[in-house]
């Protein structure tokens, strides 16, 4: 270990020397600064949103407005509207795709995940960078691509791929099925493989360094819990997506090639095809097979996030460390053991029902205790309201709200009417989409001092926050109701029917209400990047935090730390501790320097930790008369 | 013109809001508050809280017990009865969670917001609570899930022999229903037989398919056991039908089933609801290309003496279009032609 500190001192030297040679192309796009793959991961993220945002009010004017006059929109959406001047109906399939591919994957499991274990994991476990900086650059560069495959079929003459975010074959393999099946299918395709590359490099890179790169005395029993979420998450990554991608190969199989995978017994377009023998129900295994733990991909990150934050701010350690970490691992396992509750009425076997309907309630356990842990933490803490914790408590919030909706539809036997009606859009939306949306954005304002060296502007981010969350709950909240009435997903319009001809005014509400949300944002955005050049300049430490992220300089180089890399003597949640002076005790605070406040446990191991100094610095000085 | 006035209001609206912002940095930065470490605002959001539990949670409460008769579908299926107790069972339980947790979710950070005099209590852990709110969930999760998988095992189980079918077959974008006939058996069926005149690509060499029937409504009977079996000829389909609270896919290559018992006549619920105008409905629920929403079949419910009479009065497939028995064998055809 003294010869890996001192190695590491080394190559400081040498980032120190290269960054005054950083051009504009090695600094801002061919970057292996892991901070400035994350502030990219971050703004590609913000860009997606507001696309995916974008086309879920086209779809909302839709729904709520079905009789308006949309011809204002042609400029925008040329055929697409009818010449009567309403939505056409194909590309109301189309958005409703887009709008889920992009939100889950683009902004979510990218935006999110992409964003914090980047910029987070080396400067909170005490790392220079990744461990590999250049797979980290391909992974955004992946992801890039991806990107741009995917904002290209948007735009394409037959539309993008419309057969829904799961895109379910045979309607997905079929061009006449749907035109959305065609060239945009193919390019959904070719989008989401080079995504799930992105994701496979971003997560191999997180998993090594998080085991390999921690610093010294950064111990797995003193993460912050932030990186464990990043850690487990990038867990179920690198175990889920090549399940998709094989689901996605055998797909491109079927379209191309000829074969039948999925396809069988199909007459379609005045003919009979040849396909027969394959299974439509084999492709929704395959896909929920990294569908299911990719809600946790989405979820696990801003769970940590809020943890993070939520233990900051009350100033108080996060209630149940070890509880936390536990029911995490359990989320981790279970999460790929429950995937067929998505499909109780697909046609498979029932008694597979029965087994995931055991097995999915088990997974609101873990979830429940999370809940509990945070509430306690909570409790009598000494809360400070940053933008980051209110929208931290906001997260809870809507984690519960939604959670318990999953319990309804984890159980086989209610799901049979709630599934694929609005109570599931509602169910979602709350749990994985603002939950994670939430998290993502307590994260920006809770690092956006660490990232560019200066604050977001506080009272614009309680005004974000107020809207935002009250207009989450509007949105959403009301899309039970409709489900329990049994309204549909992705239907264009419920007038054809007689049980769902009602609630156009609950529905209107509702695209009111999405509407006023999505224009708030835009006091995000503002917030965003005017700080980032005229924010007021951050101190070191605004959040008085312990992580080790706030002990680099105000605007950390390539290579986060000038000199040594600090080390870790204690866990990252010493708030408020008795007898300390401040209260906060930082992880990079010896237990030996902290006498008046230390446990009995903790006094035992100062005799320890002064030996190990000790023999550290002798170590040192022997290396530095080497040198010299 | 009238778009420049907006742009000009908008204009202005924004630089308001702009000179506003500004004004209370300038003025915080004055005050000093930025140095602090909580300020007024702290107040404001914590009461806030207070105010969004109050609000928000009175709003959602009055709406639902407002809006109950009009989201709550009545209930024409024996099975459905079961389902939508054990939904409202899972409704009350999850209810108390969800007004306790937001409770405190929403009362702690009023009660414990930042005071300068005051220091958070440091309290890491307690296992007994942990274990406690690990196991107290974990049971209740256990009865409810035991509950519901009773309901699902009965609910999926065989369905009885004597069963009335019908056959529901999904394509873009309607369905088409058959009936088995006197025998209650369907006669097989065979895309590659699919025609303009044949949509549902019945196999007429079988002598189980000449009797069969199709019916542009769903006739079954009250009390008595049906069987739907269901299929799809294109893409991935979903048999719902809301009163009778049930779901399944319709899967192009694999035939699915569902049986229930009606319970109450279409006639009945239309008295029952005062609604002379009411009929049982089937949707689709698996998107399945641009008229998704617009698979429409009616379901009718009546008397078990109703629908025998009903039975009898239907025409066979190749009583309605003779030019289907062509190919098939003499034998057949004569019986199909006393029939």
């Amino acid at each position: 270990m003294a010869t890996a500190s001192v190695a590491t001192h080394d190559t400081a030297h040498d980032h120190h020397d290269h960054e005054h040679h950083d051009n504009f192309v090695t600094k801002y796009i061919f970057s292996t600064d892991h901070k400035m793959i994350g502030k990219q991961f971050l703004v590609t993220g913000i860009f997606w949103a507001l696309i995916g945002g974008l086309l879920s009010v086209l779809f909302r004017l839709q729904l709520g407005f079905p009789d308006m006059n949309l011809e204002w929109l042609r400029p925008l959406l040329g055929g697409w509207i009818t010449e009567t001047g309403q939505l056409d109906q194909t590309f109301y399939l189309a958005l409703v795709t887009m709008h889920g591919t992009i939100m889950v994957f683009f902004v979510l499991t990218a935006g999110l995940s992409g964003t914090f274990s980047n910029f987070l994991i080396p400067l909170q476990i005490g790392a220079r960078d990744m461990a590999s900086g250049f797979m980290n650059m391909l992974s955004y560069w992946f992801f890039f691509i991806s990107s741009v495959i995917m904002f290209i079929s948007l735009f394409i003459k037959t539309g993008p791929a419309g057969g829904g975010w799961v895109v379910y074959p045979p309607l997905s393999a079929l061009e006449q099925a749907i035109p959305g099946s065609g060239l945009g299918m193919t390019l959904w395709l070719i989008a989401m493989t080079f995504f799930i590359a992105s994701s496979l490099l971003g997560g191999i890179n997180y998993i090594t360094t998080v085991i390999n790169l921690r610093t010294k005395g950064m111990s797995f029993s003193r993460l912050p819990l932030t990186i464990w979420a990043f850690f487990l998450t990038a867990v179920i990554g690198l175990l889920s997506f090549p399940v998709l991608f094989a689901a996605a190969l055998l797909l491109v199989f079927d379209r191309s090639f000829g074969t039948s995978f999925y396809l069988s017994d199909i007459y379609i377009g005045g003919e009979a095809l040849p396909n027969t023998g394959g299974s439509p129900v084999l492709y929704q295994h395959l896909f929920w097979f990294l569908g299911h733990p990719e809600v946790y991909i989405v979820l696990l990150p801003a769970l940590g996030i809020t943890s993070e934050v939520i233990a900051t701010n009350s100033r108080k350690p996060i209630f149940g460390y070890k509880a936390m970490i536990i029911s995490m691992l359990g989320i981790t396992i279970l999460s790929f053991i429950v995937w067929a509750h998505h499909m109780f009425v697909s046609g498979m076997n029932p008694f597979l029902g029965s087994i995931f309907m055991f097995l999915t309630l088990i997974i609101a356990i873990p979830s429940a205790v999370k809940v509990f842990n945070y509430l306690t933490t909570l409790w009598r803490g000494n809360l400070i309201f940053t933008p980051a914790m209110l929208f931290s408590i906001g997260l809870v919030s809507f984690f519960i709200s939604g959670g318990l909706t999953g319990i309804f539809l984890g159980n086989s036997a209610i799901d049979i009417q709630l599934h694929d009606t609005y109570f599931v859009v509602a169910h979602f939306h709350l749990v994985m989409g603002s939950a994670s949306f939430f998290g993502l954005v307590a994260g920006v304002y809770h690092w956006f001092p660490k990232m560019f060296g200066r604050m977001m502007d506080a009272r614009l981010g309680y005004v974000h926050f107020w809207l935002t969350f009250v207009g989450v709950y509007m949105v959403f909240f009301p899309m039970h109701y409709i489900g329990i009435a049994g309204f549909p997903r992705r239907y264009y319009s419920w007038t054809g029917f007689e049980f769902s001809n009602m609630y156009t005014d609950l529905n209107m509400f509702v695209s009111v209400a999405a509407i006023i949300t999505f224009a708030a944002q835009f006091i995000f955005l503002f917030n965003f990047f005017y700080s980032m050049y005229r924010g007021r300049k951050a101190t070191q430490n605004p959040w008085r935090s312990n992580t080790l992220e706030w002990t680099t300089p105000i605007h950390p180089g390539h290579g986060n730390w000038p000199g040594e890399i600090p080390t870790v003597y204690r866990w990252p949640y010493d708030y408020s501790k008795p007898g300390a002076k401040e209260d906060f005790i930082p992880q990079t605070v010896p237990l030996s320097a902290t006498p008046e406040s230390n446990l009995p446990h903790e006094q035992e191991l100062v005799k320890l930790e002064l030996e190990i100094m000790k023999e550290e610095s002798e170590a040192l000085v022997a290396n530095e008369a080497k040198e010299s | 013109m009238y778009g420049f006035l907006i742009a000009v209001g908008v204009v202005l609206l924004l630089s308001i809001v702009w000179m506003v912002y500004r004004i209370q940095t300038l003025v915080s930065v004055v005050k000093g508050s930025d140095k602090k470490i909580a300020t007024g605002s702290n107040k404001v959001n914590a009461f806030l809280f207070l105010v969004f539990l109050v609000a928000i949670g009175g709003l959602m409460f009055w709406y639902s017990i407002k809006e109950f008769h009009n989201y709550q579908l009545p209930i024409a299926s024996e099975h459905g009865a079961v389902t939508d107790n054990l939904f409202w069972v899972t409704m009350a339980v999850t209810g108390i969670v969800f007004i306790i947790t937001h409770i405190l979710l929403f009362i702690f950070p009023y009660k414990y917001q930042y005071k300068e005099d005051r220091k958070a209590s440091f309290y890491p852990e307690n296992n007994k609570l942990e274990v406690i709110w690990t196991a107290v969930p974990a049971v209740v999760l256990a009865i409810l899930v035991i509950t519901g998988w009773m309901a699902w095992s009965d609910i999926t189980a065989p369905a009885p022999e004597k069963a009335h079918v019908v056959e529901i077959m999904g394509y873009q974008f309607a369905w088409d229903i058959r009936y088995p006939g006197q025998d209650n058996v369907l006669g097989d069926y065979d895309y590659r037989l699919t025609t303009a005149i044949n949509p549902m690509g019945i196999d007429f060499t079988d002598q189980n398919s000449v009797d069969d029937f199709p019916s542009p409504v769903v006739v079954i009977p009250k009390g008595e056991p049906v069987l739907f079996k269901i299929r799809a000829r294109d893409v991935l389909h979903s048999v719902f039908a809301p009163h009778m609270r049930l779901k399944m896919d319709a899967v192009p290559g694999m035939p699915t089933r569902f049986w229930f018992v009606p319970t109450k006549t279409t006639a009945e619920m239309r008295a029952e609801l005062n609604d002379p105008e009411f009929v049982y409905e089937i949707a689709c629920t698996e998107i399945c290309g641009r008229g998704h929403n617009s698979m429409r079949r009616v379901i009718e419910v009546v008397e078990p003496e109703e629908y025998q009479k009903w039975l009898t009065e239907q025409k066979t497939f190749l009583q309605m279009n003779p030019a289907l028995a062509e190919g098939i064998e003499v034998e057949v055809k004569e019986v199909a032609e006393i029939q």
